[in-house]
């Protein structure tokens, strides 16, 4: 039975649909694997118990013929979306041990899919992280390894690890600068935030408001698909969520891109980026050529600004969205000699170093004589990114970048240089402060044997062409390494 | 900034040791949106329920809760701005204002900071022994109201009641156009009457649903302006007029003794009648304001504002001049019976189809006198609008006279029953028999032979006679017959 961890998401529900195993079956195997995989540090908690009755309540759906789209399907959910009555944590102490009394907007469409939860993933503390080495869970180990341990990238990086090491078939993720992407090119796996507004905020723990967005981390860009159709939908309670029908973008991902035009920015390009990743890009824009698309040289003038930018507004908003954690009504408390020494402690005590460096950061920013020049230039600088990418749909239909300006590095070597590890944002942040989606493929292997992602960005609401451009991609690509299980 | 043009009527400057001072004031009024549910959560907003009862999970602060506009609210502030005359902004925004307090749950209030949804506009007001005065509107925008902490239920510990957390406010600035306490709560006044006419707020001060900050300065009369402090939270006109005399009064002191003023936020003390400092401005927080990012800004359409604005039920002003024209009574009257719309109402049904002016006399003379004695409001009187003008109507018909319906509807006040009831139970009919009045006109003309030679020779003395006869008829005698039928007899 070991083998069912093997098959992807769309193989694993045409096994159940076939009756060729059932969803029992096909959890108990995951569970096992999860099990085994306990130095991947994946989860924060786990649901095992609950993942098994689910799975038996599934088969007796199945049984009655009312199979959902996720039906039976053991998949991992990112800390970071509420889950009804279990633990979330959002990788941060300051929530102790806060169980909603209510069930994120995503994961409730995915229950009512027939989605299995084995259980919450880890992530970066707040999802502010690239490496997973916020988290105050402890970090999560990529499955890929070197001759020393590598993160998984962050800050969705128990999803894509988790998917990685096929101990769940697919999970939720959310992407404010890059947090699903980067973990996805940092772990073979396919990763996409959708357009800002396709997948209700509600109940995901908040970090950025204008730029979070949730989406699938998969195992193929039709496991994704899959995922997000399920995931996304209009949600009344989220006023950001947008009143529009998915695509239909699993059958996108088959869809020829003869005659697409994809867009190869020249912004894109930056100093010190190993020579490895731009023949990869090179390659890839060889693949799409065959494939039938043309290419198109386009110029996004105000890339470099991007980030800059995404470090002012994002630690802005969530300087603003992390005050009611405030030890008043759930969560960790420390009691001091008054209120304001309450505050003090409890937060000192329930904030990492990144999330109060953050929250320094976007105070600052906010403050009186301050605010023209960092906020109201950066909201001013993402009105430019914006209208860049609009001129360059003039000329393109998608985009094709790296994800990432670099292999996973080993644990622990940009923990205390937070430039540098701002930096693996550089070519994600741009989608999120344009709100446009974005796919990591999966494209090969650097030198050391460690994977490398291709990005496509599309335009608002065109997930259509995204899945199209990626399922190329992925099918010339054919990247079909998988990591050593060394955990087990 | 502002300018203060208008210069104080020299009856309202305030006399100092070293000359006279200008008072100028300014308010911010927080007007509670009438609203069954709260600014941006499905949560209830009754007033009096179970503590922490009507509070929802977005009002808690729980995590990845989002708010969600709540439209009538919108059309409540766009209606107030309509009966404000001020401009209404399609284009408006959220802001969020950050602070930390245990009552604020999610560490920032939203509110409207940079795009309010109203802008300027401006009202008459009347203020009692003084000329119109025309007061301009700054702003109206909406936000949320705060949670409720409670520090005396525990000797070392607050409670925190979030039932008004997250309950639409709208606060309504005034330019700094009053120049007195009276003008300040007239203002004040006529907002309240505005709002309950509308039907957008109740106005009740008492539960808080209304309040206002009060910005208070002094100037030499047409001077430059004044430092000016902010009183917070007064919540009666009485004490917006006592908290403004004292602030005043205590900005001229310090200023005449060489001093300067401190601009800060200070507390009024009922108790004490004085202001006492609350935060200075360097202790002034940083809201940090920002767009709120959970909503998107409000686009409102012109026709939105137009079907609203076509819809608006008749304001104050309007009904004032109606009330001169149809009831032709006069203008003082007509402003004093409509600042209210539970005055208006009132007046609307008593005047109807009777003499206008008794009735508006009525109002504003017994009933008004009987309720304030009793400190009543005119919603809870005792005496209802029909039953007054069931009492107008034995007026009107000789039934009683004017003198004796002042007891009857002593009686009603008290709970004696209608008019009718109370006239036949005490046997009060006026006595219209014109044989019982001239038996009684002679008795007065026999007993009293000297005043009929006099009363022949200056008419003027017949007041004594109609006297003598009203008395002796226990004030029954209707004084038209008795005059005439004297008339008659002393042959004038």
């Amino acid at each position: 039975m070991s083998d069912l961890t093997k098959l992807t998401l769309e193989d694993a529900l045409e096994g159940m649909t076939k009756g060729d195993f059932s969803s029992v079956e096909l959890t108990r195997a995951h569970v096992d694997a999860c099990m085994e995989a306990s130095d991947l540090n994946a989860f924060v908690t786990t649901t095992f118990e609950q993942a098994l009755n689910q799975a038996k309540a599934s088969d007796e759906r199945r049984a009655k013929g009312e199979a959902g789209s996720l039906e039976g399907a053991p998949l991992g959910v990112k800390d970071l979306f509420c889950t009804e009555g279990v633990k979330t944590t959002a990788g941060s102490q300051i929530l102790g041990d806060f169980k909603p009394p209510y069930e994120s907007s995503v994961t409730t469409n995915m229950k009512a899919d027939g989605m299995v939860m084995l259980g919450k993933l880890n992530l970066d503390e707040f999802a502010m992280g690239s490496s997973n080495e916020t988290s105050s869970y402890g970090n999560v180990v990529n499955p890929w390894k070197k001759d020393v341990e590598l993160v998984p990238g962050g800050s969705s990086g128990g999803s894509a690890a988790a998917v990685a090491a096929d101990i769940c078939l697919g999970a939720t993720a959310t992407d404010t600068g890059g947090s699903i992407r980067q973990p996805a090119s940092f772990t073979g796996t396919v990763g996409i935030k959708p357009t800002y507004g396709r997948c209700s905020r509600w109940g995901v723990v908040a970090f950025a408001s204008s730029l979070d967005q949730a989406g699938p981390i998969a195992k193929t860009v039709k496991d994704s698909a899959i995922l997000l159709d399920s995931m996304a939908g209009y949600d009344p309670k989220d006023s950001t969520s947008l009143n529009v029908d998915n695509g239909d973008w699993v059958a996108s991902c088959e869809k020829s891109i003869k005659g697409l035009r994809i867009g190869i920015p020249k912004e894109y390009t930056v100093d010190g980026m190993p020579s490895e990743i731009q023949t990869l890009w090179d390659q890839g824009i060889e693949w799409m050529k065959d494939a039938g698309a043309e290419i198109v040289p386009v110029s996004l003038p105000h890339t470099k600004y991007a980030l800059p930018a995404y470090y002012i507004v994002a630690p802005a908003e969530a300087s603003s969205n992390l005050a009611r954690y405030d030890g008043m009504r759930y969560g960790t408390r420390v009691d001091g000699e008054n209120l304001n020494d309450t505050y003090e402690r409890t937060r000192a005590a329930g904030f990492g170093p990144e999330v109060q460096r953050r929250i320094m950061i976007g105070t600052y920013v906010l403050s009186a004589g301050y605010y023209d020049a960092y906020y109201l230039q950066a909201q001013k600088v993402r009105t430019r990114i914006a209208q860049d990418f609009k001129n360059a749909w003039e000329t393109c239909d998608a985009l094709l970048t790296p994800t990432c300006p670099s292999a996973p590095f080993a644990i622990g070597r940009k923990v205390n240089d937070p430039i540098t590890m701002y930096l693996n944002d550089i070519f994600t942040v741009t989608a999120n402060l344009a709100g446009l989606p974005g796919i990591s493929v999966p494209a090969a292997l650097d030198g050391d044997g460690l994977p490398l992602g291709l990005q496509i960005i599309g335009k608002a609401l065109d997930e259509d062409t995204v899945f199209a451009a990626a399922g190329a991609l992925e099918k010339a690509a054919n990247f079909t390494a998988k990591p050593n299980k060394w955990w087990v | 900034m502002f300018t203060a043009e208008r210069v104080a009527d020299e009856k309202d400057w305030v006399k100092g040791e070293t000359g006279d001072w200008e008072v100028i004031i300014g308010l911010e009024v927080h007007a509670q949106v009438a609203s069954n549910s709260k600014l941006f959560s499905g949560a209830a907003t009754k007033y009096g329920s179970e503590p922490n009862s009507q509070v929802s999970l977005v009002d808690a602060g729980m995590p990845g809760m989002l708010p969600v506009m709540n439209e009538f609210c919108v059309e409540q502030a766009v209606r107030t701005g309509l009966g404000l005359n001020a401009k209404i902004n399609l284009f408006s925004r959220f802001d969020r204002k950050n602070y930390f307090y245990v009552d604020l749950p999610q560490g920032y209030q939203i509110s409207q900071f940079e795009h309010p949804i109203v802008g300027e506009g401006e009202i008459e007001i009347e203020p009692e022994g003084g000329e119109a005065v025309m007061v301009g509107i700054e702003r109206l925008h909406l936000e949320q109201d705060a949670g409720k902490s409670v520090h005396d239920l525990s000797d070392d510990e607050t409670y925190v009641d979030l039932n008004r957390c997250g309950v639409a406010l709208m606060e309504i600035v005034s330019k700094p156009d009053m120049r007195s306490p009276e003008e300040a709560s007239a203002y004040v006044d006529k907002l309240r009457g505005i709002v309950r006419a509308l039907g957008t707020c109740d106005g009740d001060m008492e539960k808080g649903n209304m309040r206002a900050d009060v910005n208070v300065s002094v100037r030499r009369p047409g001077g430059e302006l004044g430092t000016r402090c902010e009183i917070k939270n007064v919540n009666s006109l009485r004490f917006i007029r006592q908290a403004i005399m004292h602030e005043a009064r205590r900005h001229i002191d310090i200023i005449e003794d060489g001093g300067t003023i401190d601009q800060e936020t200070r507390l009024y003390d009922s108790v004490k009648n004085e202001t006492r400092s609350m935060r200075s401005k360097e202790d002034a927080h940083d809201y940090r304001y920002f767009p709120d990012p959970d909503l998107l800004p409000l686009q409102l359409e012109q026709s939105f504002v137009d079907a609203i604005k076509a819809n608006l039920p008749e304001l104050p002003d309007q009904r004032k001049a109606r009330f001169v024209s149809e009831f032709g009574i006069p203008a003082y009257d007509a402003g004093v019976l409509t600042v209210d719309k539970t005055v208006a109402d009132y007046y609307e049904v008593v005047a109807t189809g009777r003499d206008a002016k008794i009735a508006a006399n009525w109002m504003m003379g017994d009933l008004f006198g009987a309720l304030n004695k009793a400190q009543i409001d005119l919603s809870d009187s005792p005496v209802s609008a029909k039953a007054l003008g069931g009492l107008l109507d034995r007026i009107g018909d000789d039934t009683i006279s004017g003198k004796i319906a002042k007891q009857v509807f002593e009686k009603m006040f008290e709970g004696g029953g209608t008019a009718d009831e109370i006239i036949e139970r005490d046997g009060l009919k006026q006595v219209t028999d014109t044989g019982a009045i001239e038996a009684m006109v002679q008795e007065a003309l026999d007993a009293n032979p000297a005043q009929v030679e006099k009363a022949k020779l200056n008419p003027k003395l017949l007041g004594f006679f109609v006297g003598q006869v009203m008395k002796a008829s226990g004030g029954k005698a209707n004084p038209g017959a008795v005059n005439k039928i004297l008339r008659a007899k002393l042959g004038l």
